[in-house]
């Protein structure tokens, strides 16, 4: 951590003695930020007073190199937004692509992109759950959820070839259909992956240390939730019963039979914990899915390599790993998107980090930023 | 709620912003003046709409466009709020004392399109460098160092 002294603004303690506001530079490129964010944090003591994010290390400019592309080139590009998660990003592109074009989906198209995208909520929630763990000491607990993550990523490594960026979710279904016994695949490893996830929940969240680093930690109550835009486990930790995938259900979520979880206090550990039992609804909702999918097309017939929708604007959203997940696209009825704007769950999720981290040790401070999963590729874009 | 029924919510509390309100790709949408944007922002919030989803801009060429996506959580509905801005004079009111969430996104909107909001509370640049020469998402933006793909489609 570099330690930089920007400014020495006297201030005073409650007994009127002089005391100094250090200003600590945390970042840019610090295992604890979770990717390339830099928080100025001022001190006073151990103790956070002031805490501003600076981010735009990782800004590539998707939304103006995507105006510059047709619509299928332009999935790459959505790979490299969320890169923990890149099926959310793929899929909620192609749903506004699909909204703009009127492309209509096949039916097992849309259960293998449930599919995947529920094994990318586990893969992508693990990475988080195991990084808090990292964060307060644990490393066992990264360690463990590494361990499951690495399954989900090998049927992905199966299905698509890649194991981060997978380009899997078409504009009109998917690439191509699973290979043959993937399928029985996914339920062994879906079967397997409730033990698991219950000795993740034993291992760390019954552990007393992980508790006392964790609990009462960035209190978010439900009102600032609400009036900040907060969406997906960090809202849900406050107690926000705000999930898409019910409350403005999409796909084929209508179907399947799952509860939301929701925390009661806010802090860390709720948000965590509502992590880990999401990855486990997860698995009832791939469960029922294998039940139900049948044989067909996984691609719309006749849709033309060139897609040129009529001029026009569309949004569509879903709910990914980090929240709302939504894609703004205009079109000009050209062959490439007059503009693209993507609704990046943890840009919004973590304007709350000066809101949250006052208050707090600075220590904390890393717990509080893990807790709320920004990652740096969709929020930078 | 469905589509209609929201209308008819709208049209019977807000009966002036009714003919402004029109549904395409199957979303409503309100395009409202530039000096009824904040107002009927505050309308909507009165409505039920408590939270705001996005806010960002489509450079129109003739005049920026500011897109702002509400959603009511009671009420299940969502609504788009639509207004322009002239390019000769690129400012608009924030949204950020409605709903807190506005601060980053118009920031990002700021930085990438140069519209300036009336009343932010921080108004700097948000992805970009401090120093930086211009606002990229502007149509006439130019750099020398893009290179547009080829023309072969």
């Amino acid at each position: 951590m570099a330690i930089e002294v920007e400014s020495r603004t006297p201030v005073h303690d409650e007994d009127g003695r002089a005391v100094e506001e250090l200003v600590l530079n945390v970042g840019p490129a610090h295992p604890s930020t979770h990717g390339v964010c830099r928080i100025i944090a001022h001190l006073d003591g151990e103790v956070v007073t002031r805490a501003e994010p600076v981010i735009g290390y990782l800004h590539r400019g998707i939304e103006k190199m995507a105006e510059n592309r047709t619509y299928l080139q332009i999935v790459p590009l959505t790979d490299r937004l969320d890169y923990v998660g890149s099926m959310y990003a793929n899929w909620a592109y192609c749903r506004a692509v699909e909204r703009l074009a009127g492309i209509g989906v096949p039916e097992r198209a849309e259960y293998l992109r449930v599919i995947t995208c529920e094994l990318q909520r586990i893969a992508s929630h693990m990475m988080s759950i195991g990084s808090t763990g990292a964060d307060t000491g644990a490393f066992t607990m990264f360690v463990y959820a590494f361990d499951v993550r690495e399954r989900v990523v090998e049927l992905f490594e199966a299905l698509t070839g890649s194991r981060l960026t997978y380009c899997y979710v078409r504009p009109g279904g998917v690439a191509a259909d699973a290979p043959e016994g993937w399928l029985d695949d996914v339920r062994r490893v879906v079967g397997e992956m409730p033990a698991r996830l219950a000795e993740l929940d034993r291992l760390f969240f019954g552990n007393v240390i992980a508790r006392g680093r964790l609990k009462g930690v960035g209190v978010l109550d439900v009102a600032t939730a609400v009036a900040w835009g907060a969406s997906g486990p960090v809202a849900r930790g406050s107690g926000v019963g705000w999930d898409l995938r019910k409350s403005d259900t999409y796909s084929l979520y209508p179907r399947f039979d799952f509860d939301v979880p929701v925390g009661e206090r806010g802090d860390a550990y709720d948000r965590a914990r509502v992590r880990l039992w999401e990855s486990v609804e997860s698995c009832r909702i791939i469960e029922q899915a294998l039940d139900q999918i049948e044989p067909g097309h996984v691609h719309a017939p006749g849709l033309p390599r060139l897609l040129k929708p009529r001029p026009g604007d569309a949004y569509d959203h879903i709910e990914s790993a980090r929240g709302s997940l939504g894609v703004y696209l205009v079109s000009d009825g050209s062959p490439r998107p007059y503009r693209m704007k993507v609704r990046s769950p943890a840009f919004c999720n973590l304007a709350l980090l000066p809101l949250l981290a006052p208050g707090h040790t600075i220590s904390d401070l890393v717990v509080i930023l893990g807790s709320l999963d920004p990652v740096f590729g969709e929020v930078d874009r | 709620m469905n589509i209609d029924e929201l209308r008819e919510h709208l049209c019977g509390t807000y009966p002036d912003l009714c003919p402004l309100f029109s549904i395409e790709f199957g979303d409503g949408v309100l395009i409202v003046d530039r000096g009824r944007y904040w107002s009927a922002a505050k309308d909507l919030k009165d409505l039920g709409f408590d939270r705001l989803g996005m806010i960002t801009a489509v450079d129109g060429v003739d005049d920026f466009e500011i897109v702002a996506r509400v959603t009511a959580r009671e009420m299940g509905a969502h609504i788009f709020l639509k207004t322009h801005v002239p390019r000769d004079e690129p400012a608009i009111e924030t949204l950020t004392d409605l709903w807190p969430a506005a601060d980053w996104q118009e920031r990002e909107v700021y930085d990438l399109f140069g519209i300036s909001f009336r009343g932010h509370p921080d108004m700097r640049r948000i992805l970009l460098p401090d120093d930086w020469v211009g606002h990229p998402l502007r149509k006439d933006y130019r750099d020398e160092r893009i290179i547009r793909r080829p023309d072969y489609i």
